[in-house]
């Protein structure tokens, strides 16, 4: 069995770099021309949309419970990361990778630590009550943000109601590793001891506590998990965007987030992978494609909603994981026994 | 002493559109367990149907408050519709499902409104010609007044129907039991849609005491209002009707009294602070019942 699983990694970390190489050769090469920064764009936010999306599942899927204020936590990274950003170019020039890993990390820590603090009290709530509380913290968390400026302490920039001239280092090459690394972490928790007792306390509480397993800990502790991931998602946002607006991370954002994590499959990280890029990048596209479309293509994202939800309302992959190794295991094993014959 | 009426009095008024608003979003969760999030943009249908057919009232000679019925009948109209093709499918799919669609129906309402009348904000023309009240050294405009009888008249009328009439009875037992009710006669699918319609008819007396206090409506006002109604619906206890009244008022006056006495810019941080507290505190709301678990 260890060989199998040798094998399947294998497998996993070719893909990997495979898809690696080939952004590498869709943009380092300059096939696309002109158009290569608008693609370039719509794959970078493709990725911060696949990390928040998947920390979102981290909740919906195994926790069973819903966040309809993620994009308030993404909005604590981006602010944080971007505050401390801004101060240290004033000061001291660091090469853009080392800016791009504090902006990263102090995103990801703060909105973690803010994560923790609002998942200790509202996790004795559960079902509707909880998601109110996330979209009471998310909104609060814009309120404030939009109200309250620290000006003087950062020179070049001005923070309040909108914050501009972050540093862009949010370069697709970095983007995509963090990707890769934050769902391998979140994968591996899933696939943990406190993954397990996550699925348990998803299906049902009473008995998961029955044996043994400290229900609390280890919702706060997902919790934290998923704040932390938007927050690395909302550290990637706003050293890409540049300019960041309190407006941006409103319900509409969550709401847009936990749909997401739906249509893709509520409890399949593959789906949220899949889901993610497409769905993020779907009104761009509408537009792009057909430009008579470009009023209507929230209109039809909705509609497409709506009848996802009426015919597949499990999502994409429903709950179901996908996997490369198994696919390739299948097709050549098709191959093998016609050979037989 | 003459700002702190002035104040509860606007308190009352924004209070009564948010219980009105609170009021459909509780009806609709008491009876299916569902969050209807299109809800608030029901109360935009209403608006713009109001902003189009005062002008046509008042060409044919009537009187412009009877654009409120035809809105009454729009926005009904609306709202079953969304439960017959949208929510009626997805019944029985689990919460998660039910949840989506009515973001997704709300997105699909903001956004047809979007196509169809722009994202320009709307002013919608005076329905009522009422003087103002002055009471000691404070006045207060004839349409609070009114908003706010029609609130608390609107809400009486719902209390004594779902108390005393067959159908409010039916109402109250669907949520209760749904097999027992089948089997007593009562026609669930039918009690549902009904359900909908009268929150979809609230939403629209609740657009006119908007227009008539607010006048600007835009494609977005759905979001906004809606969410802040949903929150009055937790706040007293979502499935409770007189819970939503209650949290709808306490919304209203809270929120006009941290904008006069505290940081006028903070007061949503404000309310939602005071949900979260009082979720703390009450997990299930100010009225709603708690549910023991069975093991």
């Amino acid at each position: 069995m260890p060989k199998k699983m040798k094998k399947n990694y294998l497998i996993c970390i070719i893909a990997v770099i495979v898809g690696f190489l080939l952004l590498s050769l869709l943009f380092d090469t300059g096939i696309l021309g002109k158009k290569s920064a608008y693609f370039n764009g719509l794959v970078v936010i493709g990725m911060f949309y696949t990390i928040i999306v998947c920390s979102l599942n981290l909740l919906t899927g195994y926790m069973g419970e819903f966040s309809l204020g993620h994009a308030g936590f993404m909005s604590i990274g981006a602010y944080a990361s971007a505050i401390v950003t801004t101060l240290i170019s004033d000061q001291v020039k660091l090469p853009s990778i080392v800016l791009y890993l504090i902006a990263i990390l102090v995103g990801s820590v703060a909105a973690g630590i803010i994560g923790f603090l609002v998942g200790i009290p509202a996790l004795r709530l559960s079902g509707d009550y909880l998601c109110i509380v996330t979209v009471a913290v998310a909104e609060i968390v814009r309120v404030v943000l939009s109200n309250f400026g620290i000006p003087a302490i950062t020179g070049s920039a001005t923070f309040g109601k909108s914050f501009a001239g972050i540093a862009k280092v949010s370069d697709y090459h970095y983007v995509y590793i963090t990707m890769v690394v934050c769902i391998f972490i979140m994968y591996c928790y899933i696939r943990s001891r406190y993954g397990r007792a996550l699925i348990a306390i998803r299906e049902d509480r009473i008995a998961a506590a029955a044996s043994g397993i400290n229900v609390t800990k280890t919702k706060v502790l997902t919790f934290t998990i998923s704040a932390f991931f938007a927050g690395t998602a909302g550290a990637i946002y706003a050293h890409y965007i540049t300019t960041l607006v309190p407006t941006y991370f409103n319900f509409s954002k969550s709401s847009e987030f936990l749909a997401i994590v739906i249509l893709g499959g509520s409890g399949s990280l593959t789906g949220s992978i899949v889901a993610a890029p497409i769905l993020s990048a779907l009104p761009q596209l509408i537009s792009y494609v057909v430009p008579a479309f470009a009023s209507y293509r929230m209109l039809i994202y909705a509609i497409i909603l709506v009848v996802v939800m009426i015919f597949k309302p499990t999502g994409l992959f429903g709950g179901r994981e996908f996997s490369l190794p198994k696919l390739l295991e299948k097709f050549t094993k098709k191959k093998a026994t016609e050979g037989k014959e | 002493m003459a700002k702190f009426i002035q104040s509860l009095a606007n308190g009352l008024n924004l209070g009564s559109i948010y219980a009105l608003t609170a009021l459909g979003y509780t009806m609709v969760y008491g009876i299916i367990r569902m969050i209807n999030f299109a809800h608030g943009d029901f109360i935009m249908v209403g608006g713009f149907t109001l902003f189009y057919l005062i002008p046509v009232m008042l060409k044919m000679g009537l009187p412009a408050w009877f654009a409120v019925f035809v809105a009454i009948i729009v926005c009904v109209f609306v709202g079953v519709m969304t439960e017959q093709i949208a929510y009626k499918p997805v019944r029985g799919q689990g919460s998660t499902t039910a949840l989506i669609t009515a973001l997704g129906m709300s997105l699909v309402l903001e956004n047809g409104a979007l196509v169809l009348f722009g994202s320009a904000p709307r002013n919608v023309p005076p329905m009522f010609n009422l003087p103002a009240v002055a009471i000691g050294s404070v006045t207060i405009p004839g349409t609070t007044i009114l908003t706010l009888v029609i609130g608390i008249v609107m809400m009486l009328l719902l209390t004594l129907f779902i108390k005393y009439t067959k159908l409010g009875r039916a109402m109250r037992a669907v949520p209760e039991d749904k097999i027992a009710s089948t089997l007593v006669g009562i026609n669930v699918n039918k009690i549902i849609t009904i359900t909908f319609a009268i929150g979809s008819g609230l939403a629209a007396v609740a657009s006119m005491m908007y227009t008539t206090s607010y006048v600007s409506i835009k494609n977005e006002l759905g979001i906004t209002l809606g969410l802040k109604a949903f929150v009055a619906a937790v706040l007293g206890g979502i499935g409770s009707v007189p819970g939503a009244m209650i949290g709808g008022l306490l919304l209203g006056i809270i929120e006009i009294m941290v904008k006069v006495y505290m940081l006028p810019g903070t007061y949503e941080a404000v309310t939602y602070l005071i949900l979260i507290l009082v979720l703390l505190v009450r997990p299930s709301g100010l009225m709603g019942k708690k549910v023991n678990e069975k093991v």
